[in-house]
């Protein structure tokens, strides 16, 4: 039982990580109509800018402060640079051009900071564990991702339901031509839209940096999962993306924990293990292939 | 017309001459490096009948490379094993083995087509991409052939029990069954097929509204291409007489992408030319730095910024 509870917080916890890199790629997504490879090297970017400030300051508030400047920034120069004029071009060109940016980035940081993954410190103020149950104590700092990713959210639907921005954001990811048509400045929201989602790609990755190690090829491990997301969800809903993360972070979780222990009451131990790790690595993909083969446009279509 | 014949015979020339020339220069590693880009080379016009032809950006290519692959890796290791598998009991003859590669990647290619054909544009990619990485994993965890530390084959498959030793000889086996297939997806492009996925590509309401079973064209190019693929992988397998999940990943998926936007897609010489200025360029860099991506991630992007066409394709036109 506590174990239960245990992987349902882990696997609540990967899955709003997942709803930060999510959420910025499906607006990209619904509103650039742009496909982007490069959006887990902001999150690998991120985590690394958080980590050496982290080791020189030793304070994570000015690491966290750098990781978001730092893709926020990238993001700008990215969206103007390069993605402002592949825009109306071919899902083809998108591929070739972000995955020309992720070699890039990969090859920058193994040559600044090497390639032998960076451990990254997490707060000293967080360090402890709360207990969640009796006998179940959860590290806080694990909470307190979670609850970033939870604050993230609501601020997102905020701005998607109440402001400006989110009404022309949800209007663009619609009729973009519509929008342009009104008079809006058009290549303006898509800079704060790339923008935003590079910036929450940077947190995700300064979040994440003290969990897991920071590494060249964090990003592309994480992408693809983010991709499962936004397409189990619905492309360009945000609403879609926090579904989906939470199915996909979930059923990765929980598969990884239990699937070898529920096919030992069938199958032999080495039999079960072997099967176990197969169909935990895979459950992530099974959920999405049936997603699109029952609603091939995801869980929360945007309306046409 | 005239532009594509002078290109094609440039290339071909190229490719022929090149033992010879790595002979007289005394370096055999050229003609490994040829084998790998005449292989590379069949993958990426098999996938070009996807992408180019028929508007289908299918983003887990590399699936069938590495079932292909898997599929005489784990022939050989039972005939080695002297176990069976489904009553197989594993062989290391070509003749038996590549065709079997085949089959296997058009049996997985028609049943992930099926599923995945019912949507399209940026769904599509990822549902193609789920699919690749699912096998991916699958293959990861198969302790039995390696996991993920991949599985050496023995030795290269004999043909009609003549085993083949010279690099040369292998190469030229590769470039004939790379220019089989040129000249058959040549054929299928210029065909009515071929006409029907082009204008699917264009429209593919009013090919419905013709009477065309546009699904079942679509199903049919995707089964051609995956099943072309697996002979790739064969033959890769063959090449390096090893395999592992890595033949499988989502990063070699992009690079035949990338090689097919690289030379031009949507003609039958670009993709070839993409895969050899792909793996000219990956080698030279590699071996001048360790940093190469540096260099190769913005020439790749150069080349989406500024000749979204593909360099074949800018020059044919520069030419004319």
């Amino acid at each position: 039982m506590i174990l239960v509870v245990e992987q349902i917080l882990n696997g609540a916890q990967f899955g709003l990580t997942l709803f930060l890199l999510a959420a910025g790629l499906t607006l990209i997504f619904g509103i650039m109509g742009v496909v982007h490879l490069a959006h887990g090297s902001l999150y690998m970017l991120g985590a690394y800018a958080g980590a050496m400030v982290m080791t020189m300051t030793s304070s994570f508030l000015l690491a966290i402060l750098a990781a978001l400047s730092f893709s926020f920034i990238l993001g700008l120069a990215i969206e103007y640079l390069m993605m402002r004029r592949l825009c109306a071009r071919d899902h083809l060109v998108h591929v070739l051009a972000t995955f020309g940016l992720v070699l890039f980035f990969n090859g920058l940081v193994a040559f600044g900071v090497g390639r032998a993954p960076v451990f990254m410190n997490g707060p000293q103020e967080l360090n402890g564990f709360v207990l969640i149950m009796q006998d179940l104590p959860y590290p806080l700092y694990r909470l307190v991702v979670m609850g970033v990713g939870l604050v993230v959210a609501l601020l997102l639907w905020w701005m998607m339901a109440h402001t400006r921005l989110g009404m022309l954001i949800r209007a663009g990811s619609l009729q973009r031509e519509m929008v342009a048509a009104l008079g809006v400045n058009i290549d303006q929201l898509f800079l704060i839209v790339f923008a935003l989602g590079a910036l929450l790609a940077g947190l995700a990755g300064v979040m994440i940096g003290p969990i897991r190690s920071v590494q060249i090829g964090m990003g592309e491990q994480v992408l693809i999962l983010t991709f499962v997301v936004i397409v189990v969800g619905g492309i360009g809903s945000i609403r879609g993306a926090f579904i989906g993360a939470l199915l996909v972070g979930m059923s990765d979780t929980l598969g990884r924990a239990f699937a070898p222990s529920l096919l030992k009451l069938w199958l032999s131990h080495s039999q079960a293990d072997a099967m176990g790790s197969a169909l935990s690595s895979i459950l992530v993909y099974v959920v999405m292939a049936i997603v699109l083969i029952v609603r091939p446009r995801g869980l929360c279509p945007i309306e046409e | 017309m005239k532009r594509e014949g002078w290109g094609t015979c440039l290339v071909w020339g190229c490719f022929i001459l090149l033992p010879f020339i790595a002979q007289a220069m005394g370096s055999m590693y050229i003609v490994t490096l040829a084998t790998r880009i005449a292989i590379l080379a069949m993958v990426a016009l098999s996938l070009d009948l996807l992408v180019g032809w028929s508007g289908l950006v299918s983003f887990g290519h590399a699936a069938y490379f590495g079932l292909g692959g898997y599929v005489v890796a784990i022939s050989s290791f039972h005939e080695q094993d002297g176990t069976t598998l489904f009553g197989f009991a594993g062989s290391h003859e070509a003749l038996i083995v590549w065709p079997l590669a085949i089959l296997v990647s058009a049996i997985f290619a028609s049943v992930i087509g099926v599923l995945s054909l019912r949507t399209r544009g940026v769904y599509f990619i990822m549902i193609t991409l789920a699919f690749a990485q699912m096998l991916y994993y699958f293959f990861v965890a198969l302790k039995i052939y390696g996991g993920d530390d991949g599985l050496a084959l023995p030795a290269r498959n004999v043909i009609a029990g003549y085993k083949i030793t010279d690099a040369r000889l292998y190469y030229f086996l590769c470039l004939g069954l790379l220019a089989c297939v040129w000249w058959g997806l040549g054929r299928v492009v210029h065909a009515r097929f071929g006409y029907v996925l082009r204008g699917a590509k264009i429209s593919e309401r009013r090919m419905k509204a013709l009477g065309f079973d546009v699904n079942l064209y679509h199903l049919t190019a995707f089964v051609i291409s995956g099943a072309l693929a697996g002979l790739g992988g064969a033959l890769w397998v063959n090449l390096d007489r090893f395999v592992a999940p890595d033949m499988l990943s989502w990063t070699r998926s992009g690079n035949f992408l990338v090689m097919i936007i690289l030379g031009g897609s949507g003609t039958l010489l670009g993709p070839v030319v993409g895969a050899a200025l792909y793996i000219i360029l990956e080698t030279k860099l590699a071996a001048l730095s360790d940093y190469w991506q540096i260099v190769f991630g913005p020439l790749v992007i150069a080349v989406a910024l500024f000749l979204p066409r593909g360099l074949w394709a800018y020059v044919r036109e520069r030419l004319s």
